[in-house]
This record gives C-alpha cells, sequence and structure tokens, in this order.
C-alpha cells in the first residue's frame, strides 16, 4: 500500500497552484504515485486531487484504485490519534530528568527484563497523594531502554482543564479496555497500568506498602486477549515522597474530587505542599514477565482463571516489597 | 429493471448531493426525492414531491412507486438550526413514518439507508479513544438532539430486527467539514473565530463531505446491512483545526462555557450547539475499520478535511460570495422531465 509522506504532499500543494514548470515533474511524480494513475497530457492533476471540484467517479472503478492515498492531509502538530505530541515530551523529558536523577536518585534494579520490543503490559504498586511512581517508570523506561510507555490513567485526568491536556500531551492515556488492547496488540508498545488504581493513592501513611486489591483483575484479562506478558514492578519511595495524613470526604465531594488529601508536604509548606515531593529514595524492581497459556484475542476469560492471576500477581509483588524494605537503610538514601 | 431510490430531505444539503450522485448512475432506473421546500441544487432527471416533515403520505409514495430503496438523510444533527420540538418532529415522528411505509406489508422497499451521526456517542471523559459500532456511551444522554437520535436508531434497530428480509444501513457520520456545507463549526471558521473551552484541546475527526456522499451511494450501491462509523482517518487537535483553517480561537471559561453563547453570538457571530460541548471537553474517535473492510476507500483523512475546507474558504474570500442561487421552477422542471416535445437521450 503506497503511503504519501506529509512533505511530499505539501511540496505539491503550492506549486499546484501556480504551475511552475520546474516543479511540474515532481507535481506528476507525486500525483501518479498518490492518485495510482497517469495525469492526463496537460500536465493537470486530477480532478479528484484538487478538491474543488466533485469528480464522481463509480464504485466498482474506486475500489480498483489503489487505497491509502487520501492527499492533503499535512499536519500542523505533531499531536498523534492518542494526543501525545513529541515536542511536549521531549521537554517534559527534559524538565523532569533533573528530579528523576537529583532528588529521587532512581535506581532500577532487572530493567533487562522488560521487552525491547513486542507489546508488554507493565504493572506497578501506586502511592502518594499525587503519585510519583507514574513519571518515573515512564521516564526510566523511555531514557533507559528507549521505548515510548503509555501511561494508562484514571480518566478523572480528562476532567482538568490544562492538567488533563498536558498529561496527554506527554504520553497519558484513559485508561479503557479498548484503548489498552490497541496499544498491546495492535501496536505492539508498553502500556503501564496501576491496578490498584485510586485506592493506593488515596490511603493513609499508616497503610503503606500494603496492596490494596487489584481491582476485578481487568489488567490480566487485557494481557491475555492482548497475548502480551505482565511485567510487574515494585516501587519502593514513593509512599514516602507525598504522604497522606488524613482525608477530608466533605471537601472532595465539594470539588468534586476522588480524595481530598492532608499531607506532610502540604502540612510543611501550605498549598506548595501539593508541588513539591520528599526526596524519598527510589527503587524499582522489576519481577519476571508472567505469561498466560492462553489463547489470545476472545471476549471472555474464565473469571476465576483471572481473579486467581491478579492475586498472584499480587502477593508475589507485596513478597518484592517486603523483600525490598527489609534491605532498606534509609527512606532519603535507599 | 433498474433500481428506483427514494430520498428524504431533497431539500436538504445531503438529499440534494445524494440525488446528484445518483443521476449519473445508469442503473438507477428512477429517483424520488422528498422535500418540505424546493430542492436548491440543479438535478437532471429526479422527481420531486413536497410533502410534510412527518411524511404522512409516504406510504402511499412508495405503493405507487414501487421503490426498492429508501435513502433516510433528513435527519437533522444540529441543534440550532431547527426548534427543539421540531428536531422531535423531524428525526424522531419521521423516521417513524418513513419505516412504517417502507415495512408495510406488500411494499417494495429492499434496502433502507440512514444517515445517523456519531453524536450518538456523546462525548464523556469515560470515552475510549476510539468507539467501535458495538460499544455503547458512557455518560447520560444530555442534549435533545442525542436524545432524538439515539431514538431513531432504535427505532431502526428494530425495524431492521422485525423486517430481516431487508437490508438495513446506518451510517453514523463524524462532524463534517468541506467545501460547501455549512454546519456550526465551519460557520465558526468562516468568521475566524472558533470558541473553545480552556485548558481544553480535545482530538477530533472530521470526513469530507464528498466522503459522506460517497459512502451514502457506496452502501446504496452494495448489500451491506449494520452499523458503519464513517469518519476521515485520524484524529487532530481542536486546536490544530483553527490553525489549519486561518482562525483564532477564543477560550470559554470551563465551567458552564455557554453561558456565554448569547452575547457572543449576538457579537460576532459565533454559534455553539449544546451538542458539541463535550465534543469541545473531551473530543470523539471512532473507528472505521468495518466500513473499510467492506471496501470503501476514503479519500480524505480527517486533517485532509480541515483543508479542503479551509482551501474552498480561501477561494470563497477572494472572490466574494460563492457561487450561484439556484432556484426551481416547477413548470421548467416539469416541461423537460414529460413534456413529448423534449427529445430524451441527447446530450443537451
Amino acid at each position: 500500500m503506497p503511503e504519501v509522506s506529509d512533505d511530499r504532499v505539501e511540496t505539491a500543494g503550492p506549486a499546484r497552484d501556480h504551475g511552475h514548470p520546474d516543479d511540474r515533474d515532481l507535481i506528476e511524480a507525486v500525483v501518479e504515485y498518490a492518485a495510482g494513475h497517469t495525469p492526463d497530457d496537460t500536465g493537470a492533476p486530477p480532478a479528484e486531487l484538487t478538491g474543488a471540484t466533485v469528480s464522481y467517479l463509480p464504485v466498482a472503478a474506486e475500489r480498483d484504485r489503489p487505497a491509502g492515498a487520501p492527499v492533503d492531509d499535512a499536519r500542523m502538530s505533531d499531536v498523534d490519534e492518542w494526543g501525545r505530541s513529541e515536542h511536549v515530551r521531549e521537554l517534559t523529558r527534559r524538565l523532569y530528568d533533573p528530579m528523576y536523577r537529583y532528588w529521587f536518585r532512581v535506581e532500577w534494579e532487572g530493567l533487562e527484563k522488560i521487552p525491547t520490543e513486542g507489546g508488554a503490559l507493565l504493572i506497578a504498586n501506586h502511592a502518594g497523594a499525587i503519585p510519583a511512581d507514574a513519571p518515573a517508570i515512564m521516564h526510566g523506561v523511555e531514557t533507559e531502554l528507549g521505548r515510548p510507555v503509555y501511561g494508562l490513567a484514571d480518566y478523572f485526568f480528562r476532567t482538568l482543564p490544562g492538567i488533563g491536556t498536558l498529561w496527554s500531551r506527554s504520553g497519558g492515556v484513559p485508561a479503557h479496555p479498548d484503548n489498552a488492547y490497541r496499544i498491546l496488540h495492535d501496536q505492539q508498545q508498553l502500556a503501564l497500568v496501576f491496578p490498584e488504581g485510586t485506592k493506593a493513592t488515596s490511603k493513609t501513611y499508616s497503610d503503606r506498602y500494603r496492596l490494596r486489591r487489584f481491582g476485578r483483575g481487568g489488567f490480566v484479562e487485557i494481557a491475555m486477549r492482548a497475548g502480551v506478558p505482565v511485567v510487574p514492578i515494585a516501587v519502593v519511595g514513593a509512599e514516602e515522597a507525598m504522604p497522606i495524613l488524613f482525608r477530608i470526604g466533605g471537601v472532595a465531594k465539594a470539588l468534586k474530587l476522588p480524595y481530598f488529601p492532608v499531607t506532610a508536604n502540604s502540612l510543611l509548606l501550605g498549598p506548595l505542599g501539593y508541588m513539591t515531593y520528599f526526596p524519598a529514595k527510589f527503587k524499582l524492581r522489576v519481577l519476571d514477565p508472567i505469561t498466560f497459556d492462553v489463547e489470545p484475542g476472545q471476549e471472555r476469560y474464565s473469571r476465576s482463571r483471572v481473579m486467581d492471576e491478579a492475586e498472584r500477581i499480587r502477593s508475589v509483588m507485596q513478597d518484592t516489597l517486603h523483600d525490598m524494605l527489609r534491605e532498606r537503610r534509609s527512606v532519603w538514601f535507599g | 429493471m433498474g433500481r428506483r431510490v427514494l430520498i428524504t430531505g431533497l431539500d436538504t444539503f445531503w438529499g440534494g448531493r445524494m440525488a446528484q450522485a445518483l443521476e449519473v448512475k445508469p442503473d438507477v432506473e428512477m429517483i424520488l426525492g422528498l422535500g418540505t421546500k424546493e430542492p436548491r441544487v440543479p438535478l437532471e432527471r429526479t422527481e420531486f414531491v413536497r410533502s410534510d416533515q412527518k411524511y404522512s403520505i409516504l406510504s402511499r409514495i412508495v405503493r405507487a412507486t414501487q421503490v426498492d430503496t429508501i435513502v433516510h438523510t433528513f435527519l437533522e444533527t444540529n441543534s440550532l438550526a431547527v426548534p427543539g420540538r421540531a428536531l422531535h418532529e423531524i428525526n424522531v415522528i419521521g423516521t417513524l413514518n418513513l419505516l412504517a411505509a417502507a415495512g408495510a406489508s406488500g411494499a417494495s422497499v429492499r434496502k433502507v439507508v440512514v444517515k445517523s451521526s456519531t453524536h450518538v456517542y456523546g462525548a464523556n471523559e469515560k470515552d475510549p479513544t476510539w468507539f467501535r459500532e458495538e460499544d455503547t456511551r458512557t455518560g447520560p444522554v444530555r442534549t435533545k438532539l442525542e436524545r432524538s437520535l439515539l431514538e431513531v436508531e432504535s427505532l431502526v434497530r428494530d425495524f431492521a430486527d422485525d423486517n430481516p428480509h431487508l437490508a438495513v444501513t446506518v451510517l453514523r457520520f463524524a462532524n463534517v467539514l468541506g467545501t460547501d456545507i455549512v454546519t456550526p463549526i465551519s460557520h465558526n471558521l468562516r468568521r475566524r473565530l472558533l470558541p473553545c473551552i480552556a485548558g481544553f484541546d480535545p482530538l477530533v475527526q472530521f470526513v469530507e463531505e464528498d466522503d459522506v456522499v460517497r459512502a451514502l451511494e457506496f452502501v446504496t450501491a452494495n448489500r451491506v446491512p449494520g452499523v458503519f462509523n464513517v469518519a476521515g482517518a485520524g484524529k487532530l487537535p481542536w486546536s490544530e483545526v483553527a490553525s489549519i483553517a486561518g482562525a483564532h480561537l477564543l477560550p470559554l471559561p470551563p465551567v458552564r462555557p455557554r453561558l456565554f453563547v448569547a452575547p457572543l453570538d449576538r457579537l460576532g457571530g459565533v454559534r455553539f450547539p449544546p451538542e458539541t460541548e463535550g465534543l469541545m471537553r473531551y473530543g470523539r474517535g471512532v473507528d472505521t475499520t468495518r466500513l473499510v473492510d467492506e471496501g470503501f476507500v476514503y479519500r480524505y483523512t480527517s486533517a485532509g478535511a480541515v483543508h479542503s475546507f479551509a482551501r474552498a474558504n480561501n477561494l470563497r474570500r477572494a472572490t466574494g460570495s460563492g457561487a450561484p442561487e439556484y432556484r426551481y421552477e416547477q413548470d421548467v422542471e416539469q416541461f423537460f422531465r414529460h413534456s413529448p416535445a423534449v427529445v430524451r437521450g441527447i446530450d443537451t
């Protein structure tokens, strides 16, 4: 299937209007390439390429025309179909990198277990009022492995003006089973989900490193359907970066937020505390990828099987977290 | 025997365009157009019948003309175009009567094509990035337009279940942009002022008007029962739509943005129908692989549709007003179609 790159079509655009003789060959080449047939003797582009006139072609002839030749779709921004922009991503990477390197001093263990090609579903434990683990994992994998990570986040993000757009441009995707399937199966990319969801980020400091329920095991079902491995990541440090002391239900309800946390940071720094993390040392350990011995692409999978697998992964992660905490001597220095 | 096609809404943009497209097809023997007003485009051989928007005379017409295909383009998808009451009458009651006539015992109808809209999916924060045809909307129905279109689709679904021998096709079109069509969005873009909701830059899809007609033709010519999404490939941010079309963004506050619409409409002619509010926050994407798998080939992507509009708009700006208005003259049309004095079959 021939594909016309944007810049080639753009070259043909202005030249078509002025009919500059030097560009004639190029126009013809592009036109021929795009439309799949030779222009007539006058050298004028076929009517359907000018777009101004309605040239009627019978459907049968349409079918014979080589597909994939829609023209004039030159873009003016680099935002892709998921809402990601490489410019914004580059900028946020540059801004976030010092934080990653010098504030959290992120340290990986077993990074080589993340597949370098093909789809894989990364899952991790989630913590902190405004979780710092998602950007750390995404940035880490993207810079160290050079693979983009699609962070699947609660749709609540989308409802926030400004933040929702920024999140989307820098690589976040609303968590929806369909979206996950497309990223993992159709596009063979890495997706990151937090199976505990907001139950984990809203928990208070007294519950730190106690994994919540893994939802209804939806992540296992998606990985089964997409036929990709699940790669668990245990994160130590995020709990202490922005610990929640207590929650105020009334304020959350009034502001339509999932929860309203009062964090240690906010007690120390006031409103600024919601933008400042404590410099806890981040340690991330990648566990062995888990593959499921089931037929991919099915509509439904055995509920008990899904729940069993989810529970098994959860207990492995919980054990790993305990191991890592046993070895940790200091919250701040690891 | 060639096909005998009935088109509803001949006086509307889509009805007229569809009739023009079918007229050049030799295998279409007869085209009959219903409309509340005269057609607005020149037509060669389409017969025009004036009817009220509820089509009360429809079953008689269907019986008398023995049509085998009904193309229902007369569904209003812009709530600003007609008052709320009329919206219900046109969309729901009109479809109800149309389907009653098509399904009457002894009716000759074999195929029904309905032009619906992706508004039926709504636009909510819980939406998937791409809706497939079998997906249901994730949020409550908030606007009259969406409610009426959903009602229409449920009527059509029941009709298809009750009449399994008929091929019933529903096409859900994304927002249309193109050379001629006037929608609230193209209206704003022509005035170079596109409202947006501050802090939101959603991804949207468009379908070019030629692709709309071609898709309608495609399902009219082929037997493809079912529901299909129709939209150009890819998505683009709302802000990019404005920049391609050379318009400025007009940010509205994220809370109750439509509160500001009345004064804006008066001041700058900015249109903001209620059904686009969700779209301007969360955008919408539909998966179009089902129709592509049936063999339909798009000529424009989403961005291409915006470019097509922008080029036509540049021309309009440069040359002043658009094409000369066409006026339907009953006597003249009747003469050319039916007078024995006219020698048919020669190219005039």
